[in-house]
């Protein structure tokens, strides 16, 4: 995974409440068995017409924001669905960063895992940087110093947990850190295996009789 | 301080297989439900990094989101659709997982199968690559949604990395009246907190009304959590859920059941535990629902109107309630039940379960679908189809016009062949109302099988209440 240093570039503004996942990556483009290829599809009900061609009223089909790194934009970001879909989406159309008021919890976890980051601000804050937005000016994102430098140099500082930081800065492999801890899953489990033995092992064979009527 | 402790906290304390100092939490899960839609980059990714499943035992994979609800024999008509099906049953078999595939009985969509193979218990963390997945949480259990990646991880290491959830109580006080249901409960509890009014919490659903609702309807309530968008809901288990699960084929058997149901008896929190939220609605003030726009919290009761954008002075709330108004080509001020619909759907993990198609079967026996109403019902798994059709509601159903299918999640999400043309305008039963949700330019009204079956006889948005049929009890 990438590390998530700093960024910088151009923030398209999109000042919508409540955009779910269905928005962001409609359901005909999840049945890809890859996670790359999605951006030309990201908010394809927005960004396309019925005939299939630009709709160059939305943001991301206007110079510059069809280059845009940062996505700014209005309160529940990613509700609805969970599908990784959506932060693959923003990710391969070269959005890395979202900020927002506040965001949907598996959307936010969804980013976090794939070297993203979402950021939370409050509404004043975020509907300020909006207006900045509009006129194509650059925003750097500095990780390290967690904060949002603004195209008029001021900083805003936002909240990370240190944990996901961590993770970011140095492109960790969550999943290559949790098997570290193989030796403390292999306990859990002996010690389940004694209070509640009935959770082992799971299955019954594949000619189980199917359940009785529901 | 006292130890008071509330369900979700004896859950959650658990399964802690270790705690960072900064909170950050290695939890185990206990169960996997795994589908084709949200696996295939996950599979991929443990071969590429040379991995295996860890618990392939606690792990049952179906295939639900693409399947088709016509003739299974003809197989899967889209490609890739088709490769996606194909690449699970192809993943399951390489890594050791148990896969229920199209043909067979007990396949059906995966919130609507766990249960009802008994695999769902109470006290257990369960997880899936499907926001749908808080469904389990009628029985008591931990279950959240996951990304793909999070699939990836409790394949490799059975765990999660988490962060604890605050948990907040919904108390739905008293009895609901007649032709209320659990889906009419839910969508007002969304109406009322909103659909971020969760984001963080872990909801515990309380109440008289609660505990008289049937394993079913608890599902309703607890699958439309993350419509408010909580982390989970809870209901605790009782002798309900117990009977429930007595002999089903991946519950514990003889004395180990014993043993279990002892353990559930312990989980219901504890008199004096404390919520940080709490939340009390008195159910005789629940009038059944429907919403009227692009989100489950654009909801008001049938006998409410069209509400007028106007009225809302955060300028982004009144621009997304006119976008709303717009997509769904209403006009502000219309009465719910003035609303012609062209499609019924009755199904998806919210509403297609035995007990909804019983419901919506009682109300349409013996009458006709309008001729200007197409209607479909979509049993929610291949056991509900077989015992639907053993009891004669499914020849209710042929005989009254509506058509009869095979099961998955079909025209709740559209990705198989099942979907609304643009602007046509459809009482479902699902469980989202977003824009292009069941097809591109669709407009979806949510409501409780019941009143979708009223409204495919009458032909247009109906209040159950005032609408005369033979009761099916």
């Amino acid at each position: 995974m990438d590390k998530f240093t700093t960024l910088t570039g151009y923030a398209a503004p999109l000042p919508m409440v409540n955009v779910d996942t269905d928005m962001i990556i409609p359901k005909q483009f999840l049945k890809t068995i890859k996670r790359t290829g999605l951006g030309k599809h990201l908010f394809s009900e927005m960004r396309y017409k019925n005939d299939g061609k630009l709709d160059f009223t939305f943001v991301l089909n206007r110079m510059p924001f069809k280059d845009a790194k940062i996505l700014i934009t209005g309160a529940n970001f990613g509700c609805g669905s969970s599908r990784e879909h959506a932060p693959w989406a923003l990710l391969d159309f070269g959005i890395r960063c979202i900020i927002a008021p506040s965001f949907a919890d598996i959307f936010f976890n969804n980013c976090l895992k794939n070297g993203m980051l979402p950021i939370v601000m409050g509404e004043r804050d975020v509907s300020e940087m909006m207006r900045e937005a509009h006129d194509g000016k650059e925003f750097t994102i500095d990780l390290e110093r967690r904060r949002v430098i603004r195209p008029n140099g001021a900083p805003v500082p936002f909240p990370i947990d240190d944990n996901a930081r961590h993770l970011l800065l140095n492109g960790l492999d969550d999943i290559a850190l949790t098997l570290e801890k193989t030796a403390e899953i292999d306990t859990f489990e002996d010690a389940q295996k004694k209070t509640q033995p009935w959770l082992y092992p799971a299955q019954t064979s594949p000619s189980a009789p199917p359940a009785p009527a529901p | 301080m006292s130890d008071a402790r509330t369900l979700f906290e004896k859950i959650w304390d658990s399964h802690l297989v270790g705690v960072a100092p900064d909170g950050t939490t290695t939890l185990y899960i206990d169960r996997h439900l795994v589908h084709e839609v949200t696996s295939p980059q996950a599979f991929e990714g443990l071969r590429i990094a040379g991995r295996t499943v860890r618990r392939p035992d606690a792990t049952l994979a179906v295939a639900d989101h693409n399947v088709p609800t016509t003739n299974r024999a003809a197989g899967i008509a889209d490609p890739e659709s088709r490769t996606q099906v194909e690449t699970l049953e192809h993943n399951t078999k390489e890594f050791g997982v148990e896969y229920f595939s199209m043909d067979d009985i007990r396949q059906g969509i995966v919130h609507i199968v766990g249960p009802e193979q008994g695999m769902t218990q109470p006290g257990m963390t369960i997880v899936c690559g499907d926001s749908h997945t808080s469904t389990h949480g009628a029985f008591g259990a931990l279950a959240f949604g996951i990304g793909t990646s999070e699939v990836e991880h409790v394949l490799a290491t059975q765990t999660l990395v988490q962060k604890k959830p605050k948990s907040m109580r919904v108390a739905i006080e008293g009895m609901i009246g007649p032709g209320v249901t659990a889906k009419d409960i839910v969508l007002a509890i969304i109406g009322k907190i909103g659909t971020a009014g969760g984001t963080g919490y872990v909801i515990e659903y309380s109440g008289r009304a609660i505990r008289e609702l049937s394993m079913e309807g608890r599902m309703t309530i607890c699958n439309m959590s993350i419509e408010a968008g909580a982390k989970a809901g809870l209901i605790a288990p009782d002798d309900k859920t117990i009977a429930y699960l007595k002999g089903r084929p991946m519950a514990p058997k003889g004395a180990a059941f014993e043993a279990a149901a002892a353990y559930w008896r312990t989980l219901p929190s504890d008199a004096d535990a404390t919520y940080e939220r709490e939340v009390v609605i008195k159910a005789a003030e629940i009038a059944p629902q429907v919403t009227w726009g692009t989100s489950p919290e654009e909801v008001v009761a049938i006998t409410g109107r069209v509400p007028d954008p106007a009225k809302e002075m955060d300028t982004q709330r009144r621009a997304k309630l006119q976008r709303s108004l717009e997509y769904m080509g209403l006009k502000a001020g219309t009465a719910m039940t003035d609303i012609a619909i062209d499609r019924v759907f009755i199904g998806s993990c919210t509403n297609a379960r035995i007990e909804d198609l019983r419901a919506a079967a009682a109300v349409v026996k013996g009458k006709k679908v309008a001729s200007t109403v197409q209607a479909m019902v979509v049993p929610g798994s291949g056991l509900v189809k077989a015992q639907a059709e053993k009891e004669g509601l499914s020849q209710i159903f042929l005989d009254a016009g509506f058509e009869w299918r095979e099961p998955g999640c079909s025209m709740c999400l559209a990705m198989n062949a099942d979907k609304l043309q643009p602007g046509e305008r459809c009482a479902s039963t699902s469980n989202r109302n977003f824009e292009g949700r069941q097809g591109r330019g669709g407009r979806t009204h949510l409501l409780s099988p019941a009143m979708a079956a009223a409204a495919a006889v009458t032909g247009k948005l109906t209040d159950i209440r005032t609408f005369k049929y033979e009761s099916g009890k």
